[in-house]
């Protein structure tokens, strides 16, 4: 396969960055997305010139740390990681746009890469359950239906990359933060911190910069973990139910 | 130097909780006058950072990737083994730690592994109450499946994403500390150098990945919580930025490696499909539960798979060989790992592979299928289907999957005593970073089991112990040794960068995995691994001198940080190299071909080399030395592994 791309160049956070065109020759369908841009930062390491700068890490689909905008979608067109995506999805001769996650909340550190550390601070807010290394009961004394530990995994599958914001038309997290908030509610565990949980994680959610929601369901049509937009309505539920009743904050 | 390996005394069923309440102490509101650096933030570093500052300590936090929780922890996927005996199947702590020795073909230190067993079952209370959603039965109980080695179901898992889920758990423990202050976090920043003040490590040198700031941070005690170093092979189920450095740098400032050779190939594996490989990616072993692992019987059917003229289905049953089934009886498809590696690699050394290259097997659900419909293979599995065909394009469902053994873990690390320490003072390793639980081959579901004991249930203990006997007076980095070994490391730089040659940093790394595979890898004899000694020598000599790093030391640059990595790499190839020619016997996932029974398993030599080999640094090019620490079995009987 031919291509051109079109790739985001950026040399750091102060830079205004611009679209630059490169051609790559002799890509093979059985290639990751990933493995392209390798072949492609060989090529400009032997020229002399700066590869590529992107986030990858485990490329499997589950570290969550790899990104891109390609051709208009967070992770291109498949609904998956981009390390999980492969040079047949695209066409001989095809033109690829690569750009970084564009989203107030994620600066770009250089070229495709942004700082998702809003996200960490997100869940540092109130993303756990309060409990200490060693004062436990057994596994076994806490039951939990079949049902509700399915759903708790379904959200709790969530890898963190940031797709979703990516997606947005707001920029909104709603679909990360109600995946979280979402586990622990549905979980025993979870239930005695829920309403101040839900509360903290929100409030950090809006002083971190991202938008409002407004149910357009982009965040589920992309998220490469099929995350559901249900969880977002659950969250909102806590939201109200703890506003309504608490006096926390 | 004297190796030490402070096992307790006492029955080895009391060692350990002897062991915590001979401990000493720290005082509760003495605890805040002493600071803990843990570098990584997988299941043993995030776990360890959570506990140590939950009761007290402060606590610095390293990463190299953009958040805690990308740790390549996270991309386990079967399960993590615990003694609770859910099953009634007559499992036990004692069984555990059995099967575990007896995977490690008894090259594993028995205390060691008994405590790995006796806090397995905490584990599970642990990462219950922290919202782990674990599988479970319609009666809300967990879940457990089996693994290769075993013979009960004490596997414990979240889909196919245990170690994603548990990951997750000690991340969200972590992220409680690091909102309570008592962790500082740092994100995109690389281990370089450990310092040592008076003979004990006080602290380390960092790189901020994004600015390139060369920093010191000092301490009481550094954890080592780094992760293995499958990536000399350059292809490897490990992450791309997993890496040796931390250790490897720990070990040029006297902490001793041991094992190195001990490296584990995955049986189940996607296979290589061309050059343009950056890794290799893993199904879990947790499949072997229900497929069947086969071969044509003859080469002529292999060969026609391989021309593309014949299928998988188009070959009948009586046709092919279930050589895990046929010469396994008692395992079948669950034998251990580096036994269904090896024997994998032996069909197609014989030719019956399959796939273009002839380099796989074939992993075949239809009789699973068939058997228990394709709803529940689907629940259990679907995830990784969805995997092999989104890698592979093609359908397991409908075609047998390929797989082929690839590297996936390392036995081999950092020297430890029984409390974790390295031969250097305060410094620790902990989870794959060390050497101790898993002897020559580590058993499926018990790397999650391992990393998380450590950093939850000993490294509490122990490094207590080891604060309550220091001074809390702190050593700034404004010291001497910080200013050397910032200076060192700012050096190394420099000469990367200013090389200029014309090979670049990812041509050198795949030439070096190509002859570890190759000498090193499942197979290894004396007359390879003399000429791979020779040749990875030749290949680093030429790394200093013709090696490309573009751009400066100033900026977010990817080239420069695999170059420092790979620099690594090249000297632990040869060490790795070195133990495995010293080893003159087979054992786990070493297998030297000199040595093998006539059905060609692998035969041990207890008499001559039970022990483990823990190697100190001399010195740039020269040769390490050999330290023994004998390897003392009183509560199992060694034996030929017998999976049969």
């Amino acid at each position: 396969m031919k291509l051109t791309l079109k790739i985001w160049r950026q040399k750091n956070a102060n830079d205004k960055g611009k679209m630059v065109e490169y051609k790559l020759d002799h890509v093979s369908e059985d290639m990751s997305f990933l493995e392209m841009l390798d072949v492609l930062n060989e090529e400009l390491l032997h020229k002399g010139e700066q590869p590529v700068a992107f986030d990858h890490d485990c490329r499997e689909g589950i570290c969550g740390m790899c990104s891109l905008y390609i051709n208009g979608h967070p992770h291109g067109p498949l609904q998956t990681t981009t390390c999980q995506l492969h040079m047949r999805s695209f066409k001989d001769g095809e033109t690829i746009y690569i750009e970084p996650w564009r989203a107030k909340a994620f600066p770009v550190v250089k070229d495709l890469v942004v700082n998702r550390s809003a996200f960490d601070r997100i869940i540092q807010a109130g993303g756990y359950v309060s409990v200490n290394t060693g004062v436990t009961v057994d596994a076994n004394e806490i039951p939990v239906p079949r049902e509700t530990a399915d759903l708790a995994m379904d959200a709790a599958q969530c890898i963190g990359c940031g797709a979703c914001v990516a997606s947005c038309k707001n920029a909104s997290a709603m679909l990360f933060v109600s995946a979280k908030v979402s586990q622990l509610a549905l979980l025993p565990q979870g239930k005695a911190e829920r309403k101040k949980r839900v509360e903290k994680m929100v409030a950090k959610m809006d002083e971190e910069g991202f938008g409002s929601c407004t149910n357009t369901g982009a965040c589920e049509a992309e998220c490469p973990k099929g995350i559901s937009l249900s969880n977002i309505a659950r969250m909102n539920r806590e939201y109200f139910v703890a506003k309504l009743s608490s006096n926390n904050l | 130097m004297e190796l030490n390996s402070k096992i307790p005394e006492g029955p080895l069923s009391e060692k350990w909780s002897k062991h915590k309440f001979n401990v000493k102490l720290v005082n509760p509101s003495n605890k805040r006058k002493y600071d803990v650096i843990v570098v990584g933030s997988g299941l043993a570093g995030a776990a360890a950072a959570a506990s140590l500052a939950e009761l007290g300590y402060n606590v610095k936090c390293f990463c190299f990737q953009d958040s805690p929780r990308r740790a390549h922890s996270i991309a386990a996927q079967g399960g993590i083994n615990a003694a609770k005996n859910y099953q009634n199947d007559g499992d036990s702590v004692f069984r555990l730690f059995y099967d575990t020795i007896k995977g490690g073909d008894y090259r594993a230190r028995e205390a060691n592994v008994h405590r790995l067993a006796e806090v397995s079952v905490s584990i599970i209370d642990q990462c219950v109450a922290q919202g782990v959603p674990f599988a479970r039965e319609y009666g809300g109980l967990l879940s457990n499946r089996s693994f290769g080695g075993a013979q009960v179901s004490r596997t414990f898992y979240a889909r196919g994403q245990t170690g994603q889920q548990l990951l997750l758990g000690a991340y969200s423990a972590l992220s409680r500390q690091i909102e309570t202050g008592k962790v500082k976090m740092h994100t995109r920043t690389e281990m370089l150098d450990v310092v040592t003040v008076d003979g004990k490590a006080r602290g380390i040198v960092t790189r901020d990945l994004v600015t390139g700031k060369i920093e010191s941070h000092a301490g009481h005690a550094v954890l080592l919580c780094t992760g293995g170093y499958g990536n000399v092979f350059y292809l490897s189920t490990n992450a791309m930025g997993s890496n040796v450095t931390a250790a490897w740098r720990a070990h040029k400032k006297g902490a001793y490696f041991a094992n190195p050779c001990y490296t584990q190939i995955h049986p189940t594996c996607i296979p290589v499909s061309g050059d343009h490989q950056s890794k290799l990616t893993l199904m879990s072993e947790s499949l072997r539960n229900d497929g069947r692992v086969w071969v044509p019987k003859t080469e002529a059917d292999a060969k026609a798979i391989q021309e593309g003229k014949k299928k998988a289905n188009d070959i009948k049953e009586e046709d092919r060989d279930y050589f895990l089934e046929r010469k396994y009886p008692a395992f079948g498809n669950l034998v251990p790992r580096d036994v269904a590696s090896r024997n994998a690699k032996q069909m197609c050394d014989e030719k019956k592979g399959v796939g273009k290259t002839g380099l796989a097997v074939y992993l075949d659900f239809t009789d699973a299928i068939k058997r228990d419909g394709l709803k529940t293979i689907e629940a259990k599995y679907g995830n990784l289907f969805e995997m092999y065909k989104q890698i592979t394009n093609e359908d397991p469902y409908k075609m047998p999957m390929m797989i082929y053994p690839a590297v996936h873990y390392t036995m081999g690390g950092l020297w430890v005593d029984y409390n974790l320490m390295t031969s250097v003072p305060g410094l620790y390793a902990m989870g794959e970073a060390n050497f101790s639980d898993h002897g020559a081959n580590r058993l499926g579901a018990s790397a999650l089991m391992q990393g998380l004991a450590d950093g939850y249930f000993v490294a509490p203990y122990t490094i207590g112990d080891y604060l309550a006997q220091m001074p809390a007076d702190k050593v700034t980095t404004d010291h001497p040794e910080f200013k050397k070994a910032e200076a060192e490391v700012k050096n190394q730089i420099d000469t990367l960068l200013k090389i200029n040659g014309t090979k670049t940093v990812d041509e050198f790394h795949k030439e070096l995995g190509k002859i570890m595979w190759e000498y090193c890898g499942m197979a290894r004899s004396e007359k390879g691994l003399l000429f791979a000694r020779k040749r990875v020598q030749e290949i680093r000599a030429e790394f200093w001198k013709n090696v490309k790093v573009v751009g400066a030391n100033e900026e977010l640059n990817i080239t420069l940080e695999k170059a420092l990595r790979v620099a690594d790499f090249l000297e632990l190839g040869e060490l790795m190299i070195v133990d495995a020619l010293n080893r003159n016997e087979s054992c786990g996932g070493h297998f030297r071909e000199e040595y093998q029974t006539e059905e060609g398993e692998a035969k041990r030599d207890d008499n001559n080399f039970a022990y483990v080999a823990a190697w100190e640094y001399n010195g740039k090019d020269k040769d390490e030395t050999l330290n023994k620490e004998p390897l003392v079995f009183e509560n199992v009987k060694l034996t030929q592994r017998s999976y049969k």
